[in-house]
């Protein structure tokens, strides 16, 4: 058995930018590969693992997908023997003087964001945030030997390594969404001890962070008859406290909105209540910003589903997860597969009118 | 030519030992007003070869290296042990901590960067707001210190009070030509007098002064040199080289010194103008033994310098910086050769030293 926690911290020691799997997808293929019937990528370079149920052919299945891409930045040039840049994915400059990263360029590069000294900048970012364009890269390196190593659209990856914080908590870069992958691992590892008549695919998907290329190219190949996105979602914590938080080691939230069949919602309720696996609801009024967007809208469209781990400081090297939270999460997963009977989708009726407080 | 190479033997070697040092002391947190871990290296690494050593009243480590030379020019080397930082000022719970700036440190470079809380060395984190959550006019303003917390995690930890101090968790590496690591600022300088303790230069009495509170207003170096009461005083520190390019691609001009133009002479700063003579001696040392050197513009800033030369009646006295790039931030970046010059130019200016300075015009 892996170690969950171990194999989420080598997880987050990786790059692996939206588009650029390919370090982190070896590793996660190594660590799923005794844990499936079959492994093998889509032509995007997502992952698809899938673990045969028992009930009677045609066996339905389900999809867990959780993506493994991560946000960074790109070179765009070079000046004076430092470097520009651009983002891939969501970043706020604000974030980036002062960090730690690594150039892949000819070889791997360290790295660190620098930010001017103002009266090198112009008058509408002196003392103000820096926009991104006025910010370089530094690696130490002089000019010459810079320019043999480093060429345009080369990726920059963040070089936090993982940090253990007090609580069970770990703190690093791109815990959105590897934390999400390691549940899934965890999942697995459970259902190896456990009865279940559904095919299971766990998929690890590419470039959500751009383009939910990922979610929507698994569903459509894969078809299954439910697929559930496993992302990390906004935990309270400083500058985020509105009601599009959830609480830090509570357990994972459960979504509600449109991007969820409200049916398949009941039945993660039901199966988290009984088993008294602490758990949140969580409010998507509109896009649920998971593959669960694209996924619903695959193919002639699935019922979809959305479990979140709460996450301090999204989109930041030093993001938070609570690793109770992540095994829960791992477990509402595996025990909501075990009861899903062979014939659960046939059960599904729109005429059985749910609410989020029907089992309340 | 003989007499060149006489100077150039007795200059210490910077080889992999002393980088390793270097490594030890900018991995160390030790925010002024609580030097205690730097110390503790300094200690160490010192004591085997002090004539005397003492720690005074404010913390400074003061070593003195005694010479077989008769009536000695007495001569104090100074350089800082302290860093910016921070101290926790309000605990907000659920692993939570308020923080306050110690020493000058731009609140832009704060945010995202991982911690070590106490002596215990507690590992934390300052977060911020997801860019989720973060409209476009508030992109445009920086984050201010008052949203900040360092998160130890939630829980907390008995080990993590309020009055602790905390710094960057920045890990030292040798890149190339390059230092990187935090605190470079004046962690050359500490492992530069290190160095003059265990190989002095022999024609004079070496008075090594690793200061105190030096980014709080110079206030270590105040006490050693009235203590020390040197004939001399050069003080080791390294400045922001400001060497980038600017925005609209018009010539640096307010450059601060240069990254790999070798160790910089100051003349003036906001706290000091240097002895004119001592200027002198150092470009005249570089010249003959063939070191490069270059002046630090004139400008803002101080070293400890600007307390030690008003100390009793006056004690003429002279800095030399280590460009370093990034100071006062999670990383700096510094070049090795800069550091070894300023080694050698340093170490064979003392050499050169005699009391015909003080005949000098100025």
């Amino acid at each position: 058995m892996t170690d969950i926690k171990n194999f989420l911290k080598s997880l987050i020691s990786m790059p692996g930018l939206s588009g650029y799997e390919a370090p982190v997808r070896d590793v996660i293929r190594e660590t799923w590969q005794p844990l499936v019937d079959e492994i093998s990528e889509s032509r995007l370079g997502s992952l698809h693992a899938l673990r045969r149920g028992t009930g009677p052919d045609p066996r339905p299945s389900i999809l867990l997908a959780a993506h493994m891409d991560a946000i960074g930045l790109m070179v765009t040039g070079q000046e004076a023997g430092l470097i520009r840049f651009t983002e891939v994915g969501g970043v706020d400059p604000r974030i980036l003087p002062g960090q730690e990263v690594t150039v892949h360029g000819r070889e791997l590069l360290p790295g660190v964001v620098v930010q001017p000294p103002d009266h090198l900048l112009p008058a509408s970012q002196q003392g103000k945030s820096v926009a991104m364009e006025y910010l370089f890269v530094d690696t130490g390196l002089r000019q010459d030997e810079l320019a043999e190593k480093v060429r345009i659209g080369d990726l920059i990856s963040f070089a936090q390594t993982p940090v253990e914080l007090a609580g069970n908590v770990i703190a690093g870069h791109s815990l959105d969404n590897r934390a999400s992958v390691a549940a899934l691992t965890y999942c697995l590892q459970d259902l190896q001890f456990m009865n279940h008549a559904w095919d299971v695919w766990t998929v690890a998907t590419v470039q959500e962070e751009e383009t939910l290329g990922g979610g929507f190219t698994s569903a459509f190949e894969l078809q299954p008859q439910i697929a559930v996105a496993i992302d990390v979602t906004f935990a309270k914590g400083p500058g985020a406290n509105d009601w599009r938080t959830v609480n830090m080691a509570k357990g994972p939230s459960i979504g509600w909105g449109p991007n969820i069949h409200p049916y398949i919602y009941q039945k993660f309720v039901e199966v988290a209540e009984k088993l008294d696996i602490p758990h949140q609801k969580e409010y998507m009024p509109k896009h649920s910003g998971t593959d669960a967007y694209a996924m619903q809208v695959a193919a002639a469209g699935m019922p979809t589903m959305v479990i979140s781990i709460p996450l301090r400081y999204m989109h930041t090297p030093v993001e938070v997860v609570s690793m109770n939270d992540l095994e829960r999460t791992g477990r509402l997963l595996a025990e909501f597969i075990r009861r899903l009977e062979p014939d659960f989708i046939e059960q599904i009726k729109w005429e059985n009118e749910v609410s989020d407080e029907s089992k309340e | 030519m003989n007499q060149k190479n006489k100077f150039r033997e007795q200059i210490p070697q910077i080889s992999e030992e002393q980088i390793t040092l270097l490594e030890r002391l900018s991995n160390a947190v030790s925010v002024s007003g609580d030097e205690g871990a730097v110390r503790k290296i300094v200690l160490e690494e010192v004591k085997p070869f002090a004539d005397s050593l003492e720690i005074d009243a404010m913390g400074n480590v003061l070593v003195t290296r005694k010479t077989d030379v008769e009536n000695p020019l007495r001569v104090m080397v100074a350089a800082h042990m302290d860093e910016v930082g921070f101290m926790l000022v309000n605990d907000d719970g659920d692993g939570l901590y308020r923080f306050e700036i110690v020493g000058g440190i731009d609140e832009r470079q704060l945010v995202g960067k991982s911690v070590l809380v106490g002596s215990d060395l507690v590992p934390g984190v300052i977060g911020a707001k997801p860019i989720h959550f973060t409209n476009a006019d508030e992109l445009k303003s920086k984050i201010g210190l008052d949203s900040l917390r360092i998160d130890i995690g939630p829980g907390g930890s008995k080990k993590v009070k309020v009055g602790d101090r905390a710094g960057f968790a920045t890990k030292f590496k040798q890149v190339g030509p390059s230092l990187m690591g935090k605190a470079l600022d004046d962690r050359l300088g500490v492992a530069t007098l290190i160095e003059f303790v265990k190989n002095p230069p022999k024609n004079v009495e070496l008075l090594a002064a690793f200061t105190v509170q030096e980014e709080l207003g110079l206030r270590g170096a105040r006490t050693a040199a009235y203590r020390l009461k040197p004939d001399v005083a050069f003080v080791i520190d390294s400045t922001p080289a400001m060497d980038l390019p600017v925005w609209d691609e018009e010539e640096n001009v307010r450059y601060n010194v240069h990254t790999d133009a070798g160790p910089a002479i100051y003349m003036m700063d906001a706290a000091t103008l240097s002895d004119p003579r001592l200027i002198r001696l150092l470009v005249e040392t570089g010249d003959l033994l063939e070191i490069p050197y270059q002046f630090r513009q004139p400008g803002r800033g101080g070293t400890d310098a600007g307390a030690i030369h008003k100390q009793h009646g006056g004690i003429p006295t002279v800095s030399i910086s280590i460009p370093g790039r990034y100071a006062h931030s999670a990383v700096m970046v510094a070049r090795l050769d800069d550091w070894k010059n300023g080694v050698a130019l340093v170490h064979a200016a003392i050499q050169r030293l005699n009391r015909d300075l003080f005949t000098q015009e100025r």
